[in-house]
């Protein structure tokens, strides 16, 4: 449970990130790369990745696409829309104005 | 976007779900392929149920798709219960369509706007006086020209003032007088259509200016739309033609916007005429009341100063009029004085047929009412004793995690089912019928046309009705169902009685609404049968009127000269002939003196009628002789008894003499030389016969010739029974006999007295179809509960005859509940009854809310009916078997 709340409200940003930088990844490469690139610190359980997939492209961030894979299984992978970039740019600069505000506080106290 | 997708997504659920559930499975697959354990992998994941819900919930619209679940739902369920939905939707969709086709013709005739601009601000001007006979109070809406001109010039600051004429059918040609056609038209003030904001479809239409032209130098005309397309399919050629009518022509100068059909509602004008074109003595008539006088307020302006504003000129108007009055009875003067204006709305137009129809389609609109409210607490009913049969699904439902209102919407989900299924075979009914309705009021000879549109207004009306009635008999059952308590109901034993209490109210209510329609029905079928039945004094029997008009006004031994010529066409038993039928509501009146002395109050009405005349109208002499050939108007008339009992105390007037006196003062006497009993000439069928005075058909001209006539009816009784077979012979046969006569009307006496009970005869069929519809509504609902509550105590029933309980206790046990019901609910009708049929009361004819006759005839139906529905369910309840039903249980 711990865990699953090391993720809670950034999910979206690291999403949109990770997306941003390698275009066309299927959910559990998504969360591949979440665990990978944080060192197993941030990880959740790891359905919820997709309700939150779902809903940003219900909001128009992603686009999503079936496709084929060797294996012959279906696999639905996701990108970044123009709209998802321009959310990644704002949520980011909204994690950098909280964190350092956060630090300064850890800081100054 | 999205939210479009939500909502489509709602309706691709299965294929959505789909999706999801491979995308999950592909990623624990992905894991697996990866090396991961299978076991370790899925519990990583977290619960694929929970997560395909969530994910489920983003991409769709969730209450949405619990609606449509339930709707799923809902309708699987009406087709399991085949019988019962069907009863429920059919009898609601009687109900429903009954409602939206009164609606429709109530909407169509009394409330929807003119489309013209600003039609809040439209008034009409009305008079109210009292008869002078009977006292009763009775208002009319008619002026006369220069009345209507001066009441425009005293309020011209704050309102406009437009004269319409009333519409009627007038005879006009396009090409020769051989080729005479009708066509409705309505004389205007010229600057109606610009006070109306209306445009022309082509051409213009009047401004101001045409109404100064005064007299016929330039006479103009303008079509309406619909008239335009029916006669000239819609031919743009058409401005420029000409028409005459009567001795003039007329040039068409424009077609009027298509939303405008003419003030009168129920009448669609074809031709538009400026008042200016109206022949110039009747303009000028103070005493020839032939036009509405609308009244259009100016924005901002107070209706009541207005109306102060225009008493005060018509005050003065009649004080004006007075003093030509020199020979007016005391009486009369003083009602005269007491005539008072009125400023009634008329955003809805303003026609006799608004005023004939208003109370009667109010009564027929409430009674609709009653017969939906009967069919909602009749599905209500069945829908609670269904819940019943649902109450473990309910409680299994609670039991698993569904909230309340999950079960309320339910329950509603499916009641809206019932109401948009009933709604939908509704409309078709309603599509059907309120023609038809308007098509029974319709006379052949002068049909109402009223546009009937299922616009959005329909729709409204519609969707608001089936969302009402679906709260209305769904939320009772939906309450019901969700207020289960699910340890007591899995158990299988909740209160039975609950719920039979709320059925038994809803089954009181039914029948004191039966009762009430039952009684109001009852009382207008008499009134339709007395009326009917009432005595004419004539047969109608193979009569036929020849309306006739001539080119110039022709003497007298032309008219007979063409009479004689029918008499010789095969098939014609008799002819005579008058100026107009009897009961066509056209009358003459003339104020009557004896001896020399005043006039007396009471008015007699005159009819010039030819020799031979009674005879053919099957009206004997009661003393002295019919008139002769040598027989001229004045000096000689027959009277009726009517007139005997008014002006000779009951005498027989043979011999005698009256003076007709004008309303200038001078007398002319006549010789009483027959006497007839009554027979009917106004076409007021409540009011007595009036005294009736029958004059020679030609008149003197005073040099000892007789005065030519345009007009006159024909009166031809045939030998066949059915005299309309001769009429397009006999309508050929008249300008054959004299080119200058030429029939405009062909009308059977049947036709003329059977309109006059046409209102009557429709709200008597109406409420006797509502009547019927009410009790089968009314026993099938008795029928339901009580099968329903022998089903639901066939446990207690087999006790207690398993203990020694005879049938007739048993019956009595399953109907005494009931039938207390019945009662009160008939003991509620009457008295609701009592209380409101005073509303209607002037619907009325011959009879009395409290006869007694009135009261049984629905207490025996009810009591007739609540037996026979009860039958079932009480042999269902004595032939149970108690050891079966103990057994099984």
């Amino acid at each position: 449970m711990s865990k699953s709340d090391s993720l809670q409200g950034s999910l979206d940003l690291l999403v949109l990130k990770i997306l941003s930088r390698r275009p066309r990844l299927h959910g559990y490469a998504i969360m591949t790369a979440i665990k990978d690139g944080s060192g197993d610190v941030l990880s959740a359980e790891e359905g919820s990745l997709y309700p939150a997939l779902h809903r940003m492209e219900e909001a128009g961030w992603v686009r999503s696409e079936w496709i084929k894979k060797e294996s012959g299984r279906r696999a639905r992978i996701y990108e970044l829309t123009a709209g998802g970039r321009k959310q990644l740019a704002q949520e980011e600069s909204r994690w950098q104005t909280v964190t350092s505000a956060v630090n300064r506080v850890l800081r100054t106290v | 976007m999205s939210l479009w997708s939500r909502i489509a997504n709602v309706f691709r659920g299965e294929q959505l779900s789909r999706e999801i559930d491979e995308e999950l499975q592909s990623h624990i697959e992905e894991a697996i392929e990866q090396g991961r354990d299978p076991r370790e992998a899925r519990k990583a994941f977290g619960s694929v149920l929970r997560k395909r819900e969530e994910t489920r919930d983003v991409r769709l619209i969730a209450w949405l798709d619990s609606v449509r679940a339930d709707a799923v739902f809902g309708l699987r369920r009406l087709r399991k219960t085949k019988v019962t939905s069907a009863a429920a939707i059919l009898s609601l969709a009687l109900a429903i369509g009954a409602s939206t086709a009164a609606f429709r013709l109530i909407d169509a005739l009394l409330l929807r706007p003119l489309p013209v601009a600003h039609p809040e601000y439209l008034y009409v001007v009305a008079f109210e006086g009292a008869h002078a006979v009977s006292g009763k109070a009775m208002t009319y809406d008619s002026s006369s020209y220069p009345m209507f001109r001066q009441m425009r010039a005293d309020v011209r600051e704050q309102a406009e003032l437009i004269a319409v004429s009333y519409a009627d059918r007038t005879d006009l040609t396009y090409r020769s007088d051989q080729e005479m056609e009708k066509a409705y038209r309505q004389y205007v003030s010229g600057w109606m259509f610009p006070a109306f904001g209306l445009r022309p479809a082509l051409g213009r239409l009047f401004s101001a200016a045409d109404d100064l032209t005064s007299g016929q130098q330039h006479p103009v005309a303008v079509l309406s739309h619909d008239y335009w397309n029916r006669r000239f399919g819609g031919d743009p050629k058409v401005i420029g033609r000409t028409f005459r009518m009567g001795d003039d022509l007329y040039e068409i100068v424009g077609v009027a916007e298509e939303r405008f059909t003419g003030t009168e509602t129920g009448t669609m004008t074809d031709i538009f005429f400026p008042m200016a074109m109206k022949n110039p003595a009747t303009l000028q008539s103070s005493n020839n009341f032939w036009l509405r006088t609308l009244v259009q307020m100016k924005p901002g302006v107070n209706v009541e100063p207005i109306r102060e504003r225009l008493r005060a000129t018509f005050r003065a108007i009649q004080e004006e009029r007075a003093k030509s009055f020199t020979a007016m009875p005391q009486r009369r003067l003083e009602l005269f004085f007491k005539e008072k204006l009125l400023l009634e709305p008329a955003a809805a137009g303003r026609s006799n047929l608004q005023r004939d129809y208003r109370p009667s389609l109010t009564a027929l609109g409430v009674l609709v009412a009653l017969v939906l409210l009967i069919a909602c607490a009749n599905v209500a009913n069945l829908m609670t004793a269904q819940a019943a049969a649902r109450a473990r699904e309910m409680a299994l439902r609670v039991s698993i995690g569904a909230g309340r209102w999950r079960l309320v919407q339910l329950v509603l989900v499916e009641s809206a089912w019932v109401a948009f299924l009933a709604a939908a075979i509704g409309a078709i009914l309603a599509s059907w019928s309120a023609p038809f309705i308007l098509s029974i009021v319709n006379s052949p000879d002068n049909p109402a046309r009223l546009a009937l549109p299922a616009d959005w207004r329909v729709w409204e009306f519609s969707v608001v009705l089936t969302l009402g009635v679906t709260f209305l008999f769904g939320l009772p059952a939906a309450l019901r169902a969700s207020s289960v308590k699910p340890a007591s109901a899995l158990k299988g034993g909740e209160d039975p009685h609950s719920r039979r209490r709320l059925m038994h109210a809803l089954i009181a209510v039914q029948v004191a609404f039966c009762f009430l329609v039952l009684f109001v029905a009852g009382l207008f079928v008499t009134t339709f049968d007395r009326l009917s039945h009432q005595p004419t004094g004539f047969s109608s029997e193979r009569i036929l009127n020849l309306e006739t008009v001539t080119h110039r006004p022709q003497p007298p031994v032309f008219w007979e000269q063409v009479a004689e010529h029918l008499r010789g066409v095969p098939g014609v038993e008799t002819v005579a002939l008058t100026v107009w039928p009897l009961m066509s509501g056209e009358s003459g009146v003339g104020s009557i003196a004896i001896n020399g002395a005043a006039p007396a109050e009471v008015f007699a009405d005159f009819l010039k009628i030819s020799p031979g005349w009674l005879d053919t109208m099957k009206i004997p002499l009661a003393d002295g002789r019919d008139f002769r050939e040598s027989d001229a108007n004045p000096t000689v008339a027959i009277v009726n008894q009517a007139f005997a009992r008014q002006y000779f105390g009951g005498e027989n007037p043979i011999g005698r003499s009256f003076e007709r006196v004008e309303v200038a003062g001078t007398r002319v006497r006549f010789q009483i030389v027959g006497f007839v009993p009554d027979a009917r000439s106004r076409d007021d069928m409540r009011l007595p016969i009036r005294p009736t005075v029958y004059l020679p058909f030609p008149s003197s001209d005073g040099k000892g010739g007789f005065q030519p006539t345009g007009r006159g009816d024909f009166i031809v009784r045939t030998v066949g029974a059915n005299p309309l077979a001769l009429a397009s012979i006999l309508r050929q046969e008249v300008p054959r006999a004299r080119p200058e006569f030429r029939v405009t009307n062909i009308r059977t006496q049947t036709e003329i007295v059977d309109s006059k009970t046409v209102r009557e005869r429709l709200l008597a069929m109406l409420a006797l179809f509502f009547a019927v519809v009410a009790v089968l509504l009314a026993g099938i609902g008795l029928y339901g509960v009580l099968d329903y509550s022998v089903l639901q105590r066939r446990r207690e029933i087999g006790i207690r005859m398993a203990i020694g309980a005879q049938a007739a206790a048993i019956a009595r046990l399953v109907t005494v509940e009931v039938f207390a019901m019945v009662l009160i609910g008939a003991i509620a009708g009457l008295a609701l009854g009592l209380a409101s049929v005073r509303t209607i009361e002037s619907l009325f004819y011959q009879v009395k809310a409290t006869d007694l006759n009135m009261l049984a005839l629905p207490t025996l139906a009810i009591l007739a009916a609540a037996l026979l529905a009860a039958l079932p369910a009480v042999l269902h309840a004595v032939r149970i078997d108690p050891v079966k039903t103990l057994r099984s249980e």
